[in-house]
């Protein structure tokens, strides 16, 4: 059954992660925002889908790294992660290159879930 | 209808700040509640009274201020990026606050709307 | 779902990300740089005219004229920041940047 009083809350990262400080700030925000129990869901377009790339080391450019963190969003029960096919593909990349196990969608379905959305925030 | 605003940028470097200001009045001639506007990344310089522009351009932080004033708007720092940025209570101009993430998503869930403006 | 473009499309991708997710009916608003999209007979007027079969697209009155923007592509509707809060009434937003 649907609860009237949860509100679905999309989060759309859409930056690459280590040239500007969005897509930290946007994992921030979605990491307090889980604790509120709504229905939450987080998307990745663009380059956002850099951010799960497997294998960064940012140990040599002086900045927190924080891909990892992706990996504990299951534990805060965020689970609806969505990956755009397209953006992922135009990159080169696959899903075996990500660093967590998302679902990868088509532009027309996330196009729908987004009309579906209370709040869209975009990282 | 309620609304909340999210801005995600500072002001001057981006227009961001100047259209969320815009719509907030516009909102509000319309008789809507804006119920808060929350600054984030960036943002959070929106309201350091420290802000000094030249006098024939406009203040943004001033202009925030009296529109918390005026209006019963919330002006709302995002503490954590408010910490990074050098954002204190001492530097905030006078109707604007330092508060938490939590803070937004209880925004984002009593208003009908959230709008965000952002580079 | 109200879709809001501020970045010009000659500068970045924005737009046409954006157009990828639009739903049938889903009105666009271009606003700041955005609003270079929509003036009259560029490279992007022919997407703009495609897009209008099935999107409502408007631009903010204010950041045309700041622009020096005085013809926009046909059918593009022009309004101001009462309008943008009127198309907010109508829908929730969703602001790509």
């Amino acid at each position: 059954m649907e609860n009237e009083n949860v509100k679905k809350i999309m989060h759309v990262l859409r930056h690459a992660p280590h040239g500007t400080i969005y897509t930290y700030e946007g994992l921030e925000m979605i990491l307090i925002m889980a604790a509120y129990e709504q229905d939450l869901s987080v998307v990745f377009i663009g380059d956002g889908v850099y951010a799960l790339k497997k294998g960064q080391d940012t140990s040599a450019i002086g900045t927190k790294g924080f891909s990892r963190t992706f990996m504990a969003l299951d534990g805060y029960d965020v689970e609806k992660l969505y990956v755009d096919q397209f953006s992922l593909e135009e990159r080169g990349l696959g899903e075996d290159d990500l660093i967590v196990q998302v679902e990868v969608m088509n532009s027309e379905k996330i196009g729908r879930l987004m009309k579906e959305q209370d709040v869209i925030i975009h990282h | 209808m309620n609304i909340g605003i999210l801005l995600k940028e500072g002001p001057y470097n981006h227009q961001a700040s100047d259209t969320a200001f815009k719509f907030a009045e516009a909102a509000i001639k319309k008789g809507h509640h804006v119920d808060a506007v929350f600054l984030y990344n960036d943002g959070v310089t929106n309201v350091t009274k420290l802000m000094d522009p030249p006098q024939d351009d406009r203040n943004i932080a001033a202009r925030w201020s009296e529109l918390s004033q005026k209006h019963d708007v919330e002006i709302l720092a995002c503490i954590a990026a408010s910490k990074r940025r050098g954002i204190s209570d001492d530097v905030l101009v006078e109707g604007s606050v330092i508060t938490g993430l939590g803070t937004l998503t209880d925004i984002a869930i009593r208003n009908e709307r959230l709008v965000t403006f952002g580079d | 779902m109200l879709h809001t473009i501020n970045k010009s499309p000659f500068e970045t991708t924005t737009m046409e990300t954006c157009f990828r997710f639009l739903q049938p009916g889903d009105p666009v608003l271009f606003i700041e740089d955005g609003v270079y999209a929509v003036q009259a007979a560029n490279r992007f007027s022919p997407m703009i005219e495609t897009l209008q079969k099935n999107n409502p697209v408007f631009a903010l009155q204010p950041d045309l004229n700041a622009r020096g923007i005085d013809a926009v592509t046909v059918g593009v509707g022009t309004i101001d920041y009462k309008g943008f809060v009127g198309l907010v009434e109508e829908h929730q937003v969703n602001s790509w940047f």
